[in-house]
């Protein structure tokens, strides 16, 4: 038995050593928060938001059609992905719980999550961009809302597995249908943790740059043609980054910390949001 | 005395595991019939049969026959929601919904009725008074339910009950969370209720069962072991293992 104080030199040294690796990990994030706002802090005026993008060789443009296009097809990619998800996590939760097959669409859906997200890309490129024969707003909105759905699938069943029981006892005792008792009491009850998950699926899509790459492509101009291909935050900071261009380096920085702010405080939020659940 | 439940030669499963074995008892209409035992005799679950809650979950089923006004409620094309608004059950944790109080009555009440504002507010009004809540929470009937006290959340859930107008009520343990003077008022509730439902109370403590009804069913592993008036159970039970039970001995 080793004595006392070999015990507490053990403690502090491993002690030290997590301490140590929570810092490694930390340190990164704020690395790169640091020289994204060096870099992309100057750039940021108000001719970001209000210019196009502007062409090889110019001192001037801003992100406009890029930031409109990336908060159109986060809009329109949440608003096919996120219905589809919640209905499918409810019925995952409350109806197919004793099922045979719920823990096999479960399973499918873990694949799905974690799916890379160029190769949902592709399969778009496939599905959607080739019929169609144009690169398009659409295909990238489809594209983000594969992306969505296993998403808000997971955190819906979680959030709803949470909800006791009993409380469903309870609506059924009075006789409420079933579909009642989930819509006016168990989404209720999880409401919080429904919003947080749909705001981090937002925040998931709202960078993703793989699936864009081969379905919306992007756009030099403004476009608000669904069918044709739309600037876009992410692919624009990949083609302008990778450029000799100054002014491009510049305005991709730019950015990098747009998308990055706003990715943060959705998460900041959703954190909120889940805090809140406890005490609404 | 008229039988509102005739429940008859009634066996329940859990998958495999048979939990009743063959119950036989009536609910007499307008009176309170207690149900005591030790854990695991059944008596949840036979009040679980009563309203048909078992249906929710799957591999749970029931053989025999609970006449409820004369018709066999173990049909299968009983309509399950309909039979569960004449039913009404209790349970023995306060489940409010998480919303407010006046939603909590009132939301159940608007899927079955077609009520203008004043004559939901009225119900509303009504069932609080009937549960003996009215005074305390008149002046707050927007604050969210789960903000009040545990004995104020069961007679909420017992207003909520009430409100949709069942004529049985199915009391599981309600006041096992509750402290002396919250157990005291659902007891007078209870009484009261009675003059219109049906009530049939599941209890571990003795005295309340003495207290507050008129029929004791004693059950033991599954079986009815012993069913009288309240005042023959406590007093002179006809079987041992009831009079081991009430002067505890065991359970």
């Amino acid at each position: 038995m080793p004595s006392y104080s070999a015990r507490q030199r053990k403690s502090t040294i491993v002690m030290a050593l997590c301490l140590m690796a929570t810092l490694i990990g930390v340190v990164w994030l704020f690395l790169i928060l640091f020289s994204l706002l060096i870099n992309g802090l100057p750039g940021l005026s108000l001719a970001t938001f209000t210019e196009m993008t502007p062409p090889p060789g110019s001192h001037a443009g801003g992100l406009l059609n890029a930031i409109y296009g990336s908060v159109v097809m986060t809009i329109f990619g949440v608003g096919i992905g996120a219905p589809i998800g919640v209905l499918a996590g409810t019925y995952l939760a409350e109806y197919g719980r004793h099922s045979k097959v719920t823990p096999v669409i479960r399973f499918i859906n873990d694949i799905l999550l974690s799916a890379p997200s160029i190769i949902i890309g592709l399969f778009i490129y496939g599905a959607v961009v080739v019929p169609m024969r144009s690169f398009s707003a659409v295909a990238g909105s489809i594209a983000l809302a594969v992306i969505v759905i296993p998403v808000v699938v997971r955190t819906t069943e979680d959030m709803l597995l949470l909800v006791p029981n009993t409380l469903r006892e309870a609506a059924s005792a009075l006789g409420l249908p079933r579909s009642y008792v989930i819509r006016k009491v168990t989404y209720r009850a999880a409401r919080a943790g429904l919003i947080t998950g749909i705001l981090l699926a937002v925040a998931r899509v709202g960078g993703e740059t793989a699936p864009l790459l081969f379905t919306v492509l992007s756009n030099q101009f403004w476009s608000a043609n669904l069918l044709k291909p739309m600037a876009n935050l992410p692919v624009t900071i990949n083609n302008f980054i990778n450029n000799p261009d100054a002014n491009w380096k510049h305005l991709a920085w730019t950015g990098a910390l747009l998308i990055t702010v706003a990715v943060l405080s959705l998460n900041i939020s959703a954190r909120f949001f889940g805090a809140s659940k406890d005490g609404q | 005395m008229l039988e509102k439940i005739t429940v008859k030669d009634l066996k329940f499963y859990y998958g495999a595991n048979l939990a009743l074995k063959g119950i036989n008892i009536p609910l007499y209409a307008n009176k309170v019939t207690a149900f005591i035992g030790p854990s695991g005799c059944g008596k949840s679950t036979l009040l679980r049969v009563l309203n048909r809650m078992y249906d929710l979950y799957p591999g749970q089923h029931a053989e025999g026959q609970i006449l409820f006004d004369g018709r066999n409620i173990l049909e299968p094309g009983e309509d399950l929601n309909l039979l569960r608004s004449r039913i009404g059950m209790v349970f023995q944790k306060p489940t409010p919904f998480p919303m407010t109080i006046y939603d909590n009555i009132a939301f159940g009440l608007k899927l079955y009725e077609n009520l203008s504002k004043s004559e939901l507010d009225g119900r509303v009004e009504d069932a609080l008074k009937r549960a003996a809540l009215w005074t305390e929470v008149k002046d707050k009937l927007g604050a969210n339910g789960l903000s009040l006290s545990g004995g104020q959340q069961q007679r909420l859930c017992i207003a909520r009950t009430v409100a949709i107008k069942p004529e049985v009520i199915l009391f599981d343990e309600p006041c096992s969370a509750l402290d002396p003077i919250s157990t005291a008022k659902i007891e007078e509730l209870i009484d009261e209720l009675k003059h219109e439902y049906t009530i049939a109370i599941v209890t571990h403590n003795m005295q309340q069962a003495a207290r507050v009804s008129e029929h004791t069913a004693f059950m033991y592993l599954g079986e009815l072991v012993e069913f009288d008036e309240t005042s023959k159970i406590f007093t002179s039970p006809r079987d041992q293992r009831t009079q081991d039970y009430i002067t505890g001995r065991f359970g």
